[in-house]
């Protein structure tokens, strides 16, 4: 057993105890990382060789000098009977989306490939400010567009640790691999329609998607503006709700930051389930996807995933919670619809400012006037799925189309926030505290097998992209694995900042689940 | 499937992306936003009764959990020169950019 094989819970236990300092953690997370993580992605890569199938690559920048630092800030302190933060001495990833002064800040993209940020992400500054150690940055989708990891333009891109054959999902796919990989026990990541939930559920990690504006999107390269939220990703129930008591709450730098008082998420969290309700719904046991002749086609979700979710309920009914079942949640499957409409026009709006005048990529290549230099720069600097968001958002806002594609997405949103108010709603037939469901209707898929085509790849986020519309909060959370022993990921969907109630149903199923076998296996990497 | 998206459409759509691609590219993406496209129209089929309304974000945002708007104040940025750093041409503190062309809009 290793430092960096501790929760962030037992290692600052240690720490306050003196029976480790802050250097001494980061050093066994860099020594994880050495021995797992293989080289970091980049432009250029070359081939990807056999040794780089069998790593996780969830790094793009590895920032051990400020981790140092950090870490020996933390041990002065500690030496001098200062006072540190919550979670001093813990080394923590982040999703390269958030701006980091000083660090190279891509996106996962060449056209921001030589952007160093010039102020830090208000998620990460509240992180450092309470003591943790940013040990690097980590790989993700261009732009965070999609779910696999696989669309990033630094390659090799990040592998499942479960299975390095496997996606580890995305697209914070680096955060949940690098957590999952024992390298280090939180990351920072980005939910906009999933991508913190899916790839959670695909590396047997926890994964928040906070209410929206629970936390500060300052500093965040922006996708889907009323859609992004960034969270916590950990490997315990704890750790998250740690991890989100400290990046929760309003900012003054982000007027969607909202000022709701930021609940207690740690004084409650093992007060257990009983009296609770906690809802199940046909509507997340059926899934949809393309049936390659341009339809679509609806079927049963797998077996052993529907089997996860029905034990998590027994589990929480044993333990007192009432589970109400058959809740109606009819609009769910028009999530991925609607959301091929709404994230588009926002990314299309957001992506304009790349041109190749203030920061990021300008062309080398000959251009005769401003409009060609645009043109040239963000063909080079765009991948294919930029490419895609922005044809797409800009054609369904178009004049002639904005009433047949946005208006009417935008109104169906109000249908699918309508079935969580209805579902939560103390005073409405169901009255719950939290619907249970899957995140995902696969557990982790091949690499290379779904990439490249888009709509199959956005349906793996059907049973998470409706929080996402509805603004609400949800936690996934490892549920078991499967016959390839592939880790299942169960989600618990609440009312608009009930996050501590979704941690004391987590924290409850966790701990009840404690001793089950499949909780002894490890990541293929670590065996 | 009928095409929505024609060549006409797509390559309109292109040049007001600021966008250039190969043909490659062109093909590849035009199908994936035919194909997406083939996904959207399943909004038609939900019943949407005149009074339902837009919702821009999905979390009601009232007094009591936003903030007030700030004061509209010049902040002086403190340090312009990491910032002007990120250009790809600068001449005495000034962005470069090449020749705009001339347009006549219509």
């Amino acid at each position: 057993m290793d430092l960096c094989d501790l929760s962030a819970l037992e290692l600052s236990r240690l720490l306050g105890e003196k029976k480790t300092s802050a250097v001494e953690i980061l050093e066994s997370s860099l020594r994880r990382i050495g021995e797992v993580d293989g080289r970091p992605g980049s432009l250029n890569a070359g081939e990807i060789t056999p040794n780089d199938r069998s790593r996780v690559h969830a790094m793009i920048t590895l920032t051990e000098d400020l981790a140092l630092e950090q870490a020996r800030e933390v041990d002065r302190k500690l030496a001098a009977g200062e006072k540190v933060g919550p979670l001093a001495g813990v080394p923590f990833t982040v999703k390269d989306i958030f701006c980091v002064k000083d660090t190279p800040s891509t996106a996962g993209s060449r056209i921001l490939a030589n952007f160093v940020a010039p102020y830090t992400a208000t998620p990460v500054e509240r992180m450092v400010a309470a003591g943790a150690l940013m040990i690097g940055k980590v790989n993700l989708d261009e732009f965070t567009y999609g779910s696999s990891t696989e669309s990033s333009a630094f390659q090799p891109s990040t592998r499942n640790p479960w299975d390095t054959s496997r996606v580890p999902g995305g697209s914070s796919g680096g955060s949940t691999a690098s957590v999952a990989a024992y390298e280090v026990p939180l990351s920072l990541g980005t939910d906009t329609a999933g991508s913190i939930r899916q790839p959670a559920a695909f590396c047997g990690v926890v994964g928040v998607k906070p209410t929206y504006g629970r936390v500060s999107r300052y500093g965040l390269i922006a996708f889907a503006s009323s859609l992004d939220c960034p969270g916590p990703v950990s490997r315990t129930v704890t750790d998250a709700a740690s991890m989100l008591q400290v990046i929760a709450g309003p900012d003054s730098h982000d007027a969607t930051a909202a000022t709701t008082p930021v609940s207690d998420y740690l004084s409650n969290l093992e007060m257990g389930v009983r009296g609770m309700r906690i809802g199940l719904s046909p509507d997340y046991f059926r899934i949809t996807f393309p049936d390659g002749q341009g339809g679509f086609k609806e079927q049963e979700l797998p077996a052993e995933i529907e089997k996860a979710v029905r034990h998590a309920a027994d589990v929480l009914a044993s333990m007192g919670a009432e589970i109400v079942e058959d809740v109606p949640m009819p609009n769910t499957r028009y999530g991925i619809p609607a959301y091929f409409v709404i994230s588009r026009v926002e990314a299309a709006s957001n992506l304009h400012r790349y041109d190749g005048v203030k920061y990021g990529l300008r062309t080398t290549q000959n251009y005769t006037d401003l409009k060609s230099m645009y043109k040239l720069t963000r063909n080079e600097g765009f991948g294919l799925q930029p490419k895609l968001r922005i044809l797409m958002g800009m054609y369904v806002s178009a004049a002639q189309y904005s009433e047949q594609y946005y208006k009417r997405a935008l109104r169906v949103r109000t249908l699918i926030r309508r079935d969580f108010e209805a579902a939560f709603d103390p005073a409405g037939n169901y009255r719950l505290d939290a619907l249970l469901t899957p995140t995902t209707p696969t557990t982790a898929f091949e690499m290379d097998a779904v990439y490249g085509d888009s709509v199959l790849m956005q349906y793996a986020d059907q049973l998470t992209v409706p929080a996402n519309h509805a603004g609400v909060p949800g936690i996934s959370l490892p549920g078991g694995l499967d016959s390839a022993q592939l880790p299942i990921g169960i989600q618990l969907l609440g009312a608009d900042y009930s996050e501590d109630k979704l941690f004391r149903v987590a924290r409850a199923y966790e701990m009840a689940t404690e001793s089950e076998d499949w909780r002894k296996v490890k990541p293929k990497v670590l065996r | 499937m009928s095409e929505q998206i024609s060549v006409e459409i797509f390559d309109h759509l292109v040049d007001l992306a600021a966008l250039e691609l190969n043909a490659k590219q062109a093909d590849y993406l035009r199908r994936q936003l035919n194909n997406q496209l083939a996904s959207v129209r399943e909004l038609e089929a939900v019943p949407l009764d005149e009074d339902i309304p837009i919702s821009l974000h999905g979390v009601p945002y009232e007094v009591e959990n936003s903030s007030a708007p700030r004061e509209d104040e010049w902040i002086p940025c403190l340090d312009s020169k990491a910032i002007l750093a990120q250009a790809p041409q600068v001449e005495d503190q000034y962005i470069v950019v090449p020749d705009i062309p001339h347009t006549t809009l219509k």
